[in-house]
């Protein structure tokens, strides 16, 4: 770069002598992060949910002793978790949580997968936007074990069956979400990435996708929830030989047995599954890229 | 001493930017609004030119035609630099980016390797006094902070290719009307001192006529709907006098609106 000092003003000369009033500004603008200690963080974060659970299984306690309601429908916490170590112990509770979490997370990979660049076309082709956009928006608010009648008779008692209808729980969520996060994007940034160079697939690329992230982001979320319940509901109704066994299938059993302490410990399990993958896998994700923005603390 | 010009100034070499009958109108038929009416303007290879005028001139408009980010709906527009680069009022950077990769974009846009980039942005930051911060989110840096990594990117781009013939064209609109005014005015001085130590073309959108006089080499007053050009002023040494004649004629310019 060429330095011309023949412009040089006299009136501005001052002007390089800023160096240290910049520095001193920025050391007075510049935000202070305070830090709290982690052993704080863990006890905000876990303290509260422990003590909650912990009330919860003393009122059922307290329930059962009481015996206002038969042993038959409510039966005590010590022999649900009887039961549930009974399956541990035999390995069982293996199988069944292995049949359905690699379901599900084989049917929210092809859903991510089907959901992206449909949720892309909605978000920026206009003529896609007025067709679907709408009843992608309306399909989520369609229970999707409405499909199961629909789907055993299209497909029999198959994978098929099930993973269609996680499909069809699922995708919606994940475009909604993906068309959610580029409406969102300000519009200074894509003007931006105009001036910066940057059009058609590099645009995507480098200033959409990664502005859409966490609404992306939230639509996978949301997506994997209704999955992994359209997945619990496909078990549960569609049951046959062909079809693994899995939580639905090991909740439909304890019913179908009458096994009260069997339908509460499956009760459990699929809610364990569904909030690890959440605590395991977005929340930390979607702490992160939060984070990195400047969203979350 | 302050010199008064004729409506077209002196262009010694080719200029950088010519805008000749420059119309714009947004919309079509009885609602059609007239943005800009038969612009001229040139402006030098490394000039620093200010664009002066009150809301609703159409000096934004202006800026966006350079830019490339619309058309004119009538006249020439005639860009003589690589691709010119702009800074808005907003610092605009990329949130998911620290301020390092923010000022690389560009550069990795126009294909650099990662080691140049990496190290023309480091030049930069330095440049605008941010040496050392490349690892900074933007959101952990100040309004002016981050104003000046805008300024580095704008930098970056305007000199991605770089050409000895034909300095960068930087355009600003009111980059610095968010900030408070310590820190524009100190930011006011960075910009010469960039600019000095650049030889790039800076044409600069404000509205505000102190800044605009202490800024640039020649001042452009933009009439209000639509926006035409008034007068032009070369700016020299009794800046205060050429204050307060600008100042003046703005007022008349905006008070013939009150009917």
């Amino acid at each position: 770069m060429p330095l011309d000092l023949e412009r040089q003003r006299p009136d501005d000369a001052g002007a390089d002598t800023d160096a240290a009033a910049v520095a001193g500004l920025d050391a007075l603008d510049t935000p202070t992060v305070v830090a709290t200690p982690w052993w704080r963080k863990l006890l905000s974060t876990w303290l509260p949910p422990f003590v909650a659970l912990t009330l919860f299984v003393v009122i059922w306690q307290i329930v059962w002793a009481s015996a206002i309601t038969s042993e038959f429908k409510v039966p005590a916490p010590a022999a649900v978790w009887d039961e549930f170590a009974a399956t541990v112990a035999d390995g069982q509770v293996w199988t069944i949580l292995w049949t359905s979490i690699s379901r599900a997370f084989i049917g929210f990979a092809i859903a991510l997968l089907i959901a992206t660049p449909l949720g892309l076309l909605v978000a920026r082709v206009a003529v896609v936007r007025a067709a679907i956009g709408p009843l992608l928006t309306g399909m989520q608010s369609l229970p999707s074990v409405a499909w199961v009648p629909a789907a055993v008779l299209w497909f029999g008692l198959t994978d098929a069956t099930i993973y269609f209808v996680v499909l069809a729980g699922s995708i919606p969520s994940i475009a909604n979400g993906l068309v959610a996060g580029i409406d969102q994007i300000p519009p200074i940034l894509p003007r931006v990435g105009k001036v910066l160079g940057a059009g058609g697939l590099t645009a995507a690329r480098h200033i959409l996708l990664p502005a859409a992230l966490p609404g992306y982001l939230a639509g996978c979320k949301q997506g994997w929830a209704f999955s992994w319940r359209s997945l619990m509901a496909a078990e549960i109704i569609a049951a046959g030989p062909l079809l693994g066994f899995g939580l639905g299938a090991y909740l439909k059993q304890g019913s179908d047995f009458s096994n009260m302490p069997g339908v509460i410990a499956a009760i459990f399990l699929i809610l364990i599954v569904g909030i690890g993958i959440e605590l395991l896998v977005f929340r930390p994700l979607e702490r992160r890229v939060l984070r990195a923005r400047g969203l979350a603390s | 001493m302050t010199a008064t010009l004729e409506r077209s100034a002196p262009v010694r070499r080719t200029p950088a930017v010519a805008l000749t009958g420059v119309h714009k109108t947004f919309g079509s038929g009885p609602s059609a609004v007239t943005a800009l009416r038969d612009i001229d303007l040139a402006v030098a290879p490394g000039e620093f030119v200010c664009l002066l005028g009150a809301s609703g001139c159409g000096k934004s408009t202006l800026l966006n035609l350079v830019a490339g980010l619309d058309r004119p709906t009538s006249g020439t527009l005639d860009v003589r630099t690589t691709r010119p680069s702009v800074m808005f009022q907003e610092s605009a950077l990329l949130p998911w980016l620290t301020a390092g990769r923010n000022v690389e974009l560009p550069l990795r846009l126009a294909g650099m390797s990662r080691k140049e980039r990496r190290a023309r942005a480091e030049e930069l930051l330095e440049l605008v006094r941010l040496g050392g911060q490349a690892a900074k989110r933007p959101h952990e840096l100040s309004g002016g902070m981050r104003q000046r990594v805008a300024l580095a990117r704008a930098l970056a781009a305007a000199t991605s290719v770089t050409d000895a013939d034909t300095p960068g064209l930087l355009l600003m609109d009111e980059p610095f009307a968010a900030l408070d005014a310590i820190t524009r005015d100190v930011l006011q001085g960075e910009l010469l001192r960039v600019w000095r130590a650049t030889g790039i073309t800076i044409l600069f959108v404000t509205h505000d006529v102190r800044e605009a006089v202490r800024l640039a080499q020649r001042v452009v007053l933009l009439s209000s709907r639509p926006g035409t050009v008034v007068r032009e002023w070369t700016v020299g040494a009794n800046s205060e006098r050429l204050h307060e004649e600008i100042t003046a004629r703005l007022r008349e310019v905006i008070t013939s609106h009150a009917a």
